[in-house]
């Protein structure tokens, strides 16, 4: 019955997202008024279905209904109850419905959260967000149902949830990501809204903002919680892998970032409108071209696990109509948008400009290396497959220019700035940050390799001109700056972490029996011996090792090999010990002959800093927040 | 030319250059990093380029796997279930690496056709297979 019950729901949701869709802009266009408020209870009621099948798609996991045969592939009886709960997006059909119920969200707080938007820009935005709504519902309906039943052989026992999904990380990435992912809809809402009425103004910008940087946040920490993940999980120590699926979540990533910038200058100046406009369209756009690459299978991906062509095709077609509709719309309607205020050569304007530019740039070569393999498969040119070393040849290179220029813009004034007073600003920094990288390098090691060095001082750089730049500004400071120097901090601290740990880390692979010693770095590992584990849906080995420094104890690490029971798949739980300048990291391979086994052992110095760093930019995103959502939606 | 003109001017020839070199840095570095897929059926006919890096992909052949008693050294065969090619490898490999799995590996041949593997990787899901893997698989029974 429940499922049934989910089922209709997502149907009635259906309905009113058509509503929400079609009424208010024929209201608008008609000019009866019962039609276009109608938009604000309809998105309302939308959500509430939306919450509803969710929660009835939960209760089929609860209690383990493997009637449904979305439950029965991807959950088991002897789940933990976190898992059960977690394993409701831990597949095609469940993720979905996730994106839906989340846009449903997004829209819920656009309806209720309008106080100062006129009501039929309001109707305008609820109706595009109702647009794609019913498009992702009609896909879900019609092509990845997750209560379809299997009445006729209903197993006895699920499947089970994929064990490398059963992990807190990964029971918490998936929602926020779509969070940002979804989030994005809302700025692509009020972008087309603008272009239907001509109406770009920086009231437009003020109402947009808030929707932007929540969206960012969630979504930068959605990508930090993957990589967190992805360190302790899946591969061996990485953080960052270039996979195609990854790069589907770093591509609205870096445009969104580009979108807040450009959206400031909006707001304060009045320019860029058609190119925030255009951002707009293209953060969502990529946000929809992700969910297709991960959600469709044509990703030669280790983590897409969709196979099916009808959605695929219904995915690429539903593309093709948002990102060509909201593109031939921006086409008519640009060329009439009027432009913004006079700016210089040297203002702060400029350096938004550029920060803009290197942003999309980098965005476009990340998603021509994702699209080419893709590509070259369907012209029927053979397989192929770009690697790591590719996305770092070009990222690289353009994030060097770009931490610069991070440095540069808060100091400038907007509209005009004298060079000499610019120059003057930056001097000392300059200096302090070229000679305390230096410092900090000679103290450790003998020889400094370049790029440790350029990274080092780039990030000393940021660091140091954003403590300036707060106090050029003086006391109090407003949230909005504190935000913008959260961020920038972050984006530093990310930085080190990565120089330190791509360059310093130590990465063993040994073979090892129990009583082996292996040194890496100053560290001495000692394999002490194996016990038996049993979990709640799990057996296996755990493995102790004695870590030692210079004859101290520093720690005992205990790395697990599990076999879950339910498909006999077995999973590697790496031990870690961490800590704020290095982790030490052991992983247990494969059991070989004479009692042996195959150890990872990794050092990997700052590596906790990429996430750190991530943390801080939500909270600088936070920031940034407050103050614009009391300024524009609550008093 | 008035004032204005002249610094829209810079700062649109400024942005071409920079997405210029980006653009040119973007395909010399495709270049040097695209890695062909290869079958074994492929390789056995001589089509795989000698001394250069490419992918393999096929299934693990069954009683291949063979660890050497002092390192982490391993050889296996990969097979298309009509011509083979063995690999050796030299470190741990993934969680669900087994015997008639479907498996991918990086690397390039040696002198006497073994495959050298820098890195080996295997699917993440039972229910999934590489979608180059199946087509070999395809290509060698018709």
């Amino acid at each position: 019955m429940i499922p049934e019950l989910g089922y209709f729901a997502l149907i009635l949701a259906l309905g009113m997202a058509l509503i929400q869709a079609i009424f208010p802009l024929l209201g608008i266009w008609r000019d009866k008024m019962s039609w276009i408020v109608l938009a604000k209870p309809v998105a309302l009621g939308q959500f509430l279905f939306l919450v509803l099948s969710f929660f009835c798609l939960i209760y089929a996991f609860v209690t383990d209904d493997f009637s449904v045969a979305y439950v029965a592939q991807n959950s088991n009886t002897q789940l933990p109850l976190l898992y059960k709960v977690a394993a409701v997006w831990g597949a095609h059909e469940g993720s979905v419905l996730l994106w839906v119920t989340i846009l449903g969200f997004w829209t819920a707080l656009v309806a209720v959260f309008s106080k100062k938007i006129p009501l039929q820009m309001h109707a305008r935005v609820l109706a595009v967000l109702g647009f794609i709504s019913s498009g992702f519902l009609l896909f879900l309906i019609t092509t990845s149902s997750p209560f379809r039943r299997l009445l006729l052989n209903t197993p006895a026992q699920g499947i089970d949830l994929n064990p490398l999904l059963q992990d807190p990380g990964l029971a918490s990435h998936p929602p926020m990501l779509y969070m940002g992912y979804v989030g994005f809809s809302v700025a692509f809402a009020f972008a087309i809204a603008a272009l239907l009425t001509n109406k770009v103004d920086a009231a437009w910008a003020r109402w947009m903002r808030p929707w932007t940087i929540a969206a960012w946040c969630f979504l930068t920490l959605g990508i930090t919680l993957g990589s967190w993940w992805a360190y302790r999980v899946l591969g061996w120590g990485g953080w960052w892998f270039w996979d195609p699926v990854e790069n589907a979540s770093f591509l609205p990533w870096l445009a969104g970032t580009a979108l807040i910038h450009s959206l400031l200058v909006t707001e304060k100046r009045g320019s860029f409108k058609s190119w925030t406009l255009l951002l707009a369209i293209c953060v969502f756009s990529l946000s929809l071209v992700g969910t297709f690459l991960v959600r469709s299978g044509v990703l030669v991906s280790v983590h897409a696990f969709a196979n099916d062509p009808a959605r695929g095709k219904f995915l690429l077609l539903f593309l093709a109509v948002v990102i060509g509709c909201g593109l031939l719309l921006y086409a008519l309607r640009a060329p009439f948008i009027k432009g913004g205020s006079y700016f210089s050569l040297l203002s702060r304007e400029t350096f938004l400009l550029a920060n803009n530019v290197l942003l999309i740039v980098a965005m476009t070569t990340i998603l021509l290396g994702t699209l080419y393999p893709l590509i070259i498969d369907a012209l029927g040119l053979g397989n192929i497959s770009v690697g790591p070393p590719y996305f770092n040849a070009v990222f690289v290179p353009l994030m060097i220019p770009l931490l610069f220029l991070m440095g540069v813009g808060p100091l400038c004034y907007w509209r005009e700035m004298n060079l000499k007073v610019l120059l003057m600003r930056l001097l000392y920094p300059a200096i302090i940050a070229v000679f305390l990288s230096l410092l900090l390098l000679l103290m450790t090691t003998d020889k400094i390799p370049v790029m440790v060095f350029i990274g080092l001082a780039l990030a000393c750089w940021v660091i140091l001109v954003t403590v300036k730049s707060m106090l050029l500004k003086g006391w109090p400071l407003s949230f909005n700056h504190i935000g913008m120097a959260l961020a920038h901090i972050g984006i530093a601290v990310c930085v080190i972490g990565i120089t330190m740990t791509s360059y310093y880390k130590l990465e063993r692979d040994v073979r090892m029996q129990p009583g082996d010693i292996t040194t890496v770095g100053a560290y001495d590992f000692k394999f002490m011996g194996l016990t038996n584990l049993q979990g709640p849906n799990y057996t296996g080995l755990i493995a102790d090792f004695q870590v030692t420094h210079k004859d101290q104890f520093v720690t005992l690490l205990h790395a697990q090999k599990r076999l879950y029971t339910a498909q006999q798949i077995p999973d590697t739980r790496a031990a870690i010990d961490a800590g704020i300048f290095r982790d030490l990291y052991v992983a247990l391979g494969d059991p070989l002959n004479n009692n042996a086994w195959a150890v990872r052992i990794y050092y990997k110095p700052f590596v906790r800093w990429i996430w750190w760093g991530g943390l801080l930019m939500v909270l600088g995103g936070i920031c940034a927040l407050k103050n614009s959502i009391s300024k524009r939606y609550i008093n | 030319m008035n004032h204005i003109h002249k610094q829209r001017a810079i700062l649109i020839a400024l942005i071409i250059s920079c997405v210029a070199i980006a653009a040119g840095l973007a395909l010399y570095a495709l270049q040097q990093n695209i890695n062909l897929f290869y079958s074994p059926s492929q390789i056995a006919a001589g089509q795989a380029p000698p001394a250069h890096e490419f992918r393999l992909g096929g299934l693990v052949q069954m009683h291949s796997v063979h660890h050497d008693n002092n390192s982490l050294r391993v050889t296996f065969g990969v097979t298309d279930n009509k011509n083979s090619v063995l690999v050796q490898y030299n470190g741990v490999l993934p969680d669900l690496f087994r015997e008639g799995q479907s498996v991918v590996a990086d690397g390039r041949l040696d002198s006497h056709n073994v495959f050298i593997a820098d890195q080996v990787l295997a699917k993440h899901d039972e229910r999934y297979m590489p979608a180059a893997v199946k087509t070999f698989l395809k290509q060698a029974k018709s």
